[in-house]
C-alpha cells in the first residue's frame, strides 16, 4: 500500500502552502490577535512574578519593615486573578480557533469530495481519504492554534525575562544565560529525533493493527492450513520491532530531559556564583539574586516549547500538504461555465431551467480508456430508444461496467459523444443527468439510519405513504413490517442488520421512489435462496417497467426478458439482438446461455 | 472481580518486574534528590553569602567543613554552583534510568500481551471464529492494549513519583519550618480533590464527544464507500448537509469540553498561584520579623512549585485508572477463553487407508443435530462426491474430517484409527481442505500459495498453480507471482481467489483432499480442466468433492446424496440413476436441457 506510507518531509518551509492555508485562518484573525494579546499578557505576568519576589525581599525582609505588605499582597492577588483570566481566555480562544479551523477544513474537504470524479476514487482508497479528513485535519487545527499559544508565550517570557535581567544587571544576565545558545541547539536536535522516532512507532503500530486484523479474519484459513506457528513467528517479528522502536523513542526523550535539566542548572549555578559574589561585594541585593535564579530557571521552559514547535512544524506541514492536495484536486469531469449558468451547481441547482428528460440514449463512436494506451472501449456506437431495455452480457473485464459508467457520466468518452435525447450530455449539468438516472448496484449500499430514511434517499420530499408504496411495489413492505419498529427500524452501519436480499429490496424501493427515466442495474451474482430470488426478480421487473434501462445481467430470466441483448467481449460488441435471435446464431451467447442454464437448473433442483 | 483484573496485571508483569523495581528506585532517588538543589541555594544564600547561622544539621555542617568551611566557600562560590550542577547530573541520570527501564518494562509487557493475544486467538476452536465479531476483537487487541501500555509506561510511575515527592517534600519542609509547612500545604488537598472530581465529572462529556466523532466518521465513511449511490441520486447537497450536521454536533461538544477545560485550568491556577502567593506574603512577613530566613523562604517557594504539578496530575491519573481497569478486563476475557484441544500426544497413523463413518451424530447447538446417524465407507484413494441442498449437512460432514469440530456420537475412522485419537496438527496437514470463501493474506501470490509450506520451491509453487489453472492468470499480472494480493489496481476475481486457495492446499500433497464447493465461482470449462489435472496429480489421494455441478459429481467413485442431515442415497452414478430421487431428478435436467432450450426459444 504505497499511498499509506507517510511521505518524506520537506525540510524547507513551503510558503505557497502556508499562503494557501492562510485563507482558512483569515476569518479568525480577530481571535488570533486577541489570543496573541492574552498570551503576551500571560508571559508578561510570568516575568513580573520574580520581580515581585525581588521587591518583597529587598523592601520587606532586608529592611524588616512591613509597611505596605498588605498592598503588596493585594497587588500579588490581583496579578494572580489577571493571570487566571488570561489562562481561561487562552485555552478558550485557542480551543475555539482549533475547533473552527478543523470544522471549516473538514467542511470544504467534504464538499470537494462530493465533486471529485470517479477517476480520483479509483486511485485513492477510502482509508487514505478518511485519514486526511480526520487525523490530518485535526493535527492541522491543533498545531496552528496551540503553536501560536506556545510561540507567543515563550517569546514574551524569554524576551521579558531577558529585558528584566539586562535591566537589573546586564553583566550577570549575560553570564547566567551563557548556556542558552547551546541549549537551543541541543533542544532542536533532540526534539526532531524524538518526533521522528515516534513516527516510526506509529507506523509500526498500524502494521500491528493490520496483522491483528488479518490474523482474525484469516483464522479459519490458518487453522485448516496449520500455520499457527509461522504466523506467530511473523507476528513476533513485528512486535519485536515495535518493542525496539518504542524503547528507542523513550530513550531519546529520557536522555533529552536530563540534559536540559543539567544545562539549566549550569545557568542557575552561574547565577548563584557570580550573583552571590555580587551580593558579597554589595553590588546587588538579595532580591536581585533571587530574581536572577528564578529567571534562569524560568528560561528553559520556553526554549523547550520553542524547540518542540520547530520539530513539530514539519509534521504539521506534511499534514497540511496532504489535506491541501486533496482539497485542491480539480475534478476531471466539470460542467462548463455556460452549463453552470443555466443548470446550477451540485449544491445550488437551478431546477427551473431543467429540461424534462425523454430517455433516448445514443453512443456515437465512443472510445474510452482508463489508462492511456489501454483502450477498454473502441468505436462503440449504439442507439437506444426511450423505454427500451438493454442487457449487457460478457465476461468480467469485457467492458460492461465501463459502458454503464459512461452512461452515468462517472467517466466521459475519450473520443466520440454520448447523446441523451439527441443532445451531447456534456451540454447539460452532471446533476441534471444523474437526477434522471437511477443506479442500482450489485452490492447494495445503505446508509446508517432508518429504513424510511434509506428509501426516502431516492426522493427527499416523498411522503410516508409514497415511501410505503415504493416498498410495497418491490415486495419489501412485508419484511419491513416484521422488523421491530417497522419503517423506523435502524438498518445499522452500512445496513448490516439486514440480509443481502433485504438490502437489495430496499435499494430497489429507493430507486423506484426516485422514478428515473433511465435505469442502470448492476445485477448481483451471489446466489440467494429461491424465495428471495423470486421476490427480487419480481422487484426488478417492477423497477424496469416503462424505463430506458441498462442491465449488467447475470440471471438468465433477466437477460431473456430484455428487449435487446448486447454481448460484449474485449471492449467490442460481438453479438446483438434479442434472446431468440442470439440463440439462433449459435455463437458466443448460445454457449454462455446453455452453460449457465444448466447450472441454474441444477442449483434450483438441489435447493428445491 | 476488580482484584482479579489487577492480579492479572501482576501476572503479566512477570519477567519485567526487576526492570520495574529499578525504574521505581530510580524514580524515588531522582524525586528525593530533586529536593536538594533548593536546599543548596537556600544555604548558600543564607549562610555563605548572608550571615545567618547554619541550619542545625550535622550532615550539612560536616559537608560544609569538608568543602573548606564557610569562609573558603564564600570566596569560592563556584563550589556551591558545582554542587548544584553535580546534584542535577545525578537527578538527570536517575531520570534517564527511570525512563529507560520503565519503557523497557512497559513495552516488554505490551509485547507479551500482544503476542499472547495473537497466539491465543489463532488457537481458539474453529467455532469461535465462525461466530467472532472481528471489530470488537481488534479493538481489544489494539486500543485496549494501548490503554494498558500507557498506564504501565507513564501513569504508574508518575503516580509513584507524585507520592514520593509529596512525602519527601513534606519531610523536608517540616524539618525546615513547621509553621511554613502548614501554610504551604493548606490548599494542596483541595487542588487534588478539585482535579479528581473535575476529571471524574467530565468523563461523560469526553465519552459523548468520542461518540460524536464516531458518528462523524461513519457519515464520512459511508459517503465515501457509497459515493456511487450518492452521485447516482444526485445527493451531493444532501450529503453535505448531513455531514455538516454531524460536524457541527461534534464541534459543539468539543466547544463545551474546551470551555470546561478553560474553566478548570484557570480555577486550578487560581488555587495554585494563590497558594504560592500565600507562602510568599506570610513568608515575607515572618522573614521580616526574623522568624524565617531568606534562604528558607526561597526553598519553600521552590518546593511549592515542585509539589503542585504532580498533585494536579494525580487527580487525572486516578480517574484514568478506571479506563485501564476496563481494558484489562476486556483483554482478560479473550485470554480466558478455552483453547482448542490439539491432542498433542495423539497418534500419527498413515492416512491413505479407508475412511469410515459409523452412526455419526453432530450438532452445533444442543437439540438441533445437523448430522443424524451418518454411516458410509470409502476406500483409500477413491473420490467421493456429496450432493445436497444448503443446510443438508454436507459442509459439516467434511469439517469433521479436518477435526474442526468434534462429533457427538458414533465413530469416524481413517485406516482403522479413530479420528479423535489422531494428533490434530498432523491430521490437518494430512487432510487438505479448500473452503468455499477463501481468505487470501496481503502477501505476494507466491507467499500465499506457499503459506502452508514455507520454503517451497518455485517449481512446486508453479506446479500447484498449474493444477489449479491459475498459473497463466498470475503470469499475466505485471509483477507475476510477486504481485501483492489486495494492492490497489490488482483485484482477483472470486474465481481466481478460489483457484489460488486451491493451489495453496494442493502444495501440501495431503493424503486426503476436500473441496467444499470450492470452485463455485469458476466457470464450468475451467472446472473440468482443473479436475482432469487433479486426477493426474493426485491419483492416490482420497478426495471429497462437494459441488452442485452434476457432471463433476457423476464421475466420482462414490456419490452421497444428503438431505436434512442424513444420507438418503449412496452409490455410483448408474445405481443412483436407477433410483427415484434427487440425483435422477437433477441428471434428467441435463438431458432435458436441449428440450428446454427449444421451449425457451419458442
Amino acid at each position: 500500500m504505497n499511498e499509506l506510507k507517510e511521505q518524506e518531509y520537506n525540510k524547507s518551509i513551503d510558503f505557497g502552502l502556508w499562503k494557501d492555508l492562510f485563507r482558512y485562518i483569515k476569518p479568525y484573525r480577530k481571535r488570533i490577535i486577541a489570543l496573541i494579546v492574552v498570551m503576551m499578557g500571560s508571559g508578561g505576568i510570568d516575568v513580573i512574578f520574580p520581580l515581585m519576589n525581588r521587591y518583597a525581599i529587598d523592601n520587606f525582609i532586608m529592611t524588616g519593615r512591613l509597611e505596605g505588605l498588605w498592598v503588596f499582597a493585594g497587588i500579588y492577588g490581583g496579578l494572580v486573578a489577571i493571570q487566571a483570566i488570561n489562562v481561561y481566555f487562552f485555552i478558550y480562544i485557542a480551543g475555539r480557533i482549533e475547533l473552527n479551523l478543523s470544522y471549516d477544513i473538514r467542511k470544504v474537504g467534504f464538499k470537494r469530495l462530493q465533486e471529485l470524479s470517479f477517476s480520483y476514487y479509483d486511485k485513492t482508497s477510502v482509508g487514505w481519504l478518511m485519514a486526511r479528513m480526520t487525523s490530518d485535519v485535526e493535527r492541522l487545527g491543533a498545531t496552528i492554534a496551540w503553536s501560536l499559544v506556545d510561540l507567543t508565550w515563550g517569546g514574551t517570557a524569554m524576551v521579558g525575562g531577558l529585558i528584566a535581567m539586562l535591566y537589573m544587571n546586564w553583566k550577570l544576565a549575560l553570564i547566567s544565560l551563557a548556556v542558552v545558545p547551546f541549549l537551543a541547539v541541543i533542544s532542536i536536535f533532540f526534539q526532531k529525533r524524538i518526533l521522528g522516532s515516534y513516527r516510526i512507532v506509529r507506523r509500526t503500530n498500524s502494521r500491528i493493527t493490520g496483522a491483528f486484523n488479518e490474523g482474525i479474519m484469516g483464522a479459519k484459513t490458518t487453522k485448516t492450513l496449520v500455520r499457527e506457528k509461522e504466523n506467530l513467528k511473523e507476528f513476533k517479528g513485528l512486535t519485536g520491532e515495535m518493542y525496539s522502536s518504542s524503547v528507542r523513542a523513550a530513550v531519546f526523550s529520557s536522555v533529552y530531559f536530563p540534559i536540559v535539566i543539567t544545562m539549566g542548572s549550569v545557568g542557575t549555578a552561574l547565577a548563584l556564583w557570580f550573583g552571590g559574589r555580587g551580593v558579597l561585594l554589595q553590588a546587588i541585593g538579595f532580591g536581585t539574586l533571587s530574581a536572577f535564579i528564578s529567571y534562569v530557571m524560568q528560561f528553559f521552559g520556553p526554549i523547550n516549547e520553542l524547540a518542540r514547535i520547530i520539530a513539530e512544524f514539519q509534521n504539521a506541514q506534511a499534514s497540511a500538504e496532504r489535506v491541501m492536495a486533496m482539497i485542491n484536486t480539480e475534478p476531471d469531469i466539470v460542467d462548463t461555465a455556460e452549463v453552470i449558468e443555466k443548470y446550477g451547481t451540485e449544491f445550488k441547482p437551478r431546477y427551473e431551467n431543467w429540461e424534462v428528460i425523454d430517455g433516448g440514449i445514443t453512443f456515437s463512436d465512443v472510445s474510452f480508456s482508463y489508462k492511456e494506451g489501454e483502450e477498454v472501449l473502441e468505436d462503440f456506437s449504439l442507439d437506444v430508444q426511450r423505454g427500451e431495455s438493454i442487457a449487457l452480457v460478457g465476461e468480467t473485464g469485457s467492458g460492461k461496467s465501463t459502458i454503464v459508467n459512461l452512461i452515468c457520466r462517472f467517466y466521459e468518452p475519450v473520443e466520440g459523444q454520448i447523446l441523451i435525447d439527441g443532445v451531447d450530455y456534456r451540454e447539460r449539468s452532471q446533476l441534471w443527468l444523474q437526477s434522471n438516472i437511477g443506479y442500482v448496484l450489485q452490492t447494495p449500499h445503505l446508509f446508517s439510519g432508518t429504513v424510511n430514511e434509506n428509501i426516502r434517499y431516492g426522493r427527499l420530499d416523498a411522503t410516508d405513504e409514497e415511501v410505503e408504496e415504493a416498498a410495497r411495489l418491490v415486495n419489501a413492505h412485508n419484511f419491513i413490517m416484521k422488523m421491530e419498529d417497522g419503517y423506523d427500524s435502524e438498518v445499522g452501519e452500512g445496513g448490516n442488520r439486514l440480509s443481502t436480499g433485504e438490502k437489495q429490496l430496499i435499494s430497489f424501493a429507493r430507486a423506484i421512489l426516485a422514478d428515473p427515466r433511465i435505469l442502470v442495474l448492476d445485477e448481483a451474482t451471489s446466489s440467494i435462496d429461491t424465495e428471495t430470488e423470486q421476490m427480487i426478480q419480481y422487484a426488478i421487473n417492477k423497477l424496469l417497467e416503462g424505463r430506458t434501462s441498462f442491465i449488467i445481467a447475470h440471471r438468465l430470466s433477466t437477460i431473456r426478458s430484455a428487449d435487446r441483448i448486447l454481448v460484449i467481449k474485449d471492449g467490442r460488441m460481438i453479438e446483438q439482438g434479442n434472446h431468440r435471435e442470439l440463440m439462433g446464431l449459435g455463437g458466443y451467447y448460445y454457449r454462455l446461455y446453455t452453460n449457465q442454464f444448466r447450472e441454474e437448473q441444477e442449483l434450483s433442483a438441489i435447493n428445491a | 472481580m476488580e482484584d482479579k483484573k489487577w492480579s492479572y496485571l501482576w501476572k503479566i508483569t512477570k519477567g519485567n518486574r526487576m526492570l520495574y523495581v529499578g525504574a521505581i528506585i530510580s524514580m524515588a532517588l531522582s524525586a528525593v534528590l530533586s529536593l536538594f538543589p533548593p536546599l543548596v541555594i537556600s544555604i548558600t544564600v543564607d549562610s555563605i553569602i548572608g550571615d545567618e547561622p547554619l541550619i542545625d544539621s550535622p550532615v550539612v555542617v560536616s559537608m560544609i567543613q569538608r568543602l573548606g568551611g564557610k569562609g573558603v566557600l564564600a570566596q569560592n562560590l563556584w563550589i556551591c554552583g558545582l554542587v548544584l550542577v553535580i546534584l542535577n547530573i545525578f537527578i538527570g541520570y536517575f531520570n534517564f534510568t527511570r525512563g529507560k527501564w520503565s519503557a523497557q518494562a512497559a513495552e516488554g509487557i505490551a509485547r507479551g500481551i500482544r503476542n499472547n493475544l495473537y497466539d491465543h486467538l489463532q488457537h481458539l476452536p474453529y467455532d469461535e471464529h465462525v461466530k467472532a465479531e472481528t471489530g470488537d476483537l481488534i479493538q481489544r487487541c489494539t486500543s485496549d492494549v494501548e490503554t494498558v501500555r500507557r498506564f504501565l509506561a507513564m501513569q504508574l510511575v508518575e503516580m509513584g513519583r507524585a507520592i514520593v515527592l509529596l512525602v519527601a517534600s513534606l519531610f523536608f519542609m517540616f524539618s525546615l519550618n513547621v509553621k511554613m509547612t502548614f501554610v504551604s500545604i493548606a490548599v494542596v488537598p483541595f487542588i487534588f480533590l478539585f482535579s479528581f472530581i473535575f476529571f471524574s465529572k467530565i468523563k461523560e462529556a469526553f465519552k459523548e464527544a468520542d461518540e460524536a466523532e464516531g458518528r462523524l466518521s461513519t457519515v464520512l465513511q459511508e459517503n465515501l464507500t457509497g459515493i456511487r449511490v450518492v452521485r447516482a441520486f444526485g445527493r451531493q447537497a444532501y450529503e453535505a448537509d448531513k455531514f455538516d450536521e454531524k460536524n457541527t454536533e461534534y464541534t459543539n461538544l468539543w466547544y463545551r469540553l474546551n470551555s470546561l477545560m478553560a474553566l478548570y485550568w484557570s480555577s486550578s491556577d487560581v488555587l495554585a498561584m494563590g497558594q504560592i502567593g500565600a507562602v510568599l506574603v506570610l513568608g515575607v512577613y515572618w522573614a521580616a520579623q526574623g522568624e524565617l530566613t531568606l534562604g528558607t523562604l526561597l526553598a519553600f517557594m521552590s518546593y511549592e512549585w515542585m509539589l503542585l504539578w504532580p498533585v494536579r496530575q494525580l487527580g487525572r491519573i486516578l480517574t484514568d485508572m478506571g479506563k485501564t481497569q476496563v481494558s484489562l478486563g476486556r483483554i482478560k476475557e479473550i485470554i480466558e477463553k478455552p483453547l482448542e484441544d490439539m491432542n498433542e500426544d495423539g497418534l500419527t497413523p498413515p492416512m491413505d487407508g479407508d475412511i469410515e463413518f459409523k452412526n455419526v451424530y453432530f450438532e452445533y447447538e444442543k437439540g438441533r443435530p445437523v448430522l443424524k446417524d451418518v454411516s458410509f465407507r470409502v476406500e483409500g484413494g477413491k473420490t467421493i462426491a456429496i450432493l445436497g441442498s444448503t443446510g443438508s449437512g454436507k459442509s459439516s460432514l467434511v469439517h469433521l474430517l479436518q477435526g474442526l469440530y468434534d462429533y457427538d456420537r458414533g465413530s469416524i475412522t481413517i485406516g482403522g484409527v479413530e479420528l479423535r485419537d489422531i494428533e490434530k496438527r498432523y491430521l490437518r496437514k494430512q487432510v487438505g481442505i479448500v473452503l468455499q470463501e477463501p481468505f487470501l493474506f496481503s502477501k505476494t501470490i507466491k507467499d500465499n500459495i506457499a503459506l502452508a509450506k514455507v520454503g517451497a520451491s518455485d517449481n512446486e509453487i508453479h506446479n500447484a498453480a498449474n493444477t489449479a489453472a491459475v498459473h497463466d492468470v498470475i503470469r499475466e499480472f505485471e509483477k507475476g507471482y510477486d504481485t501483492t494480493v489486495g494492492e490497489r489496481g490488482v483485484t482477483l476475481s472470486g474465481g481466481q481467489k478460489q483457484r489460488v486457495a486451491m493451489a495453496r492446499t494442493l502444495i501440501l500433497d495431503s493424503s486426503i483432499l476436500i473441496f467444499d464447493d470450492s470452485l463455485s465461482a469458476v466457470d464450468t470449462e475451467t472446472d473440468n480442466a482443473i479436475r482432469s489435472a487433479l486426477n493426474e496429480r493426485s491419483r492416490d489421494v482420497t478426495t471429497f468433492i462437494i459441488s452442485h455441478r452434476i457432471t463433476t459429481i457423476s464421475q466420482a467413485d462414490v456419490i452421497l446424496v444428503m438431505e436434512d442431515g442424513r444420507i438418503v442415497q449412496s452409490g455410483i452414478h448408474d445405481e443412483l440413476l436407477s433410483q427415484e430421487g434427487m440425483y435422477r431428478r437433477i441428471w434428467s435436467i441435463q438431458n432435458a436441457l436441449e428440450e428446454e432450450l427449444e421451449k425457451n426459444l419458442a
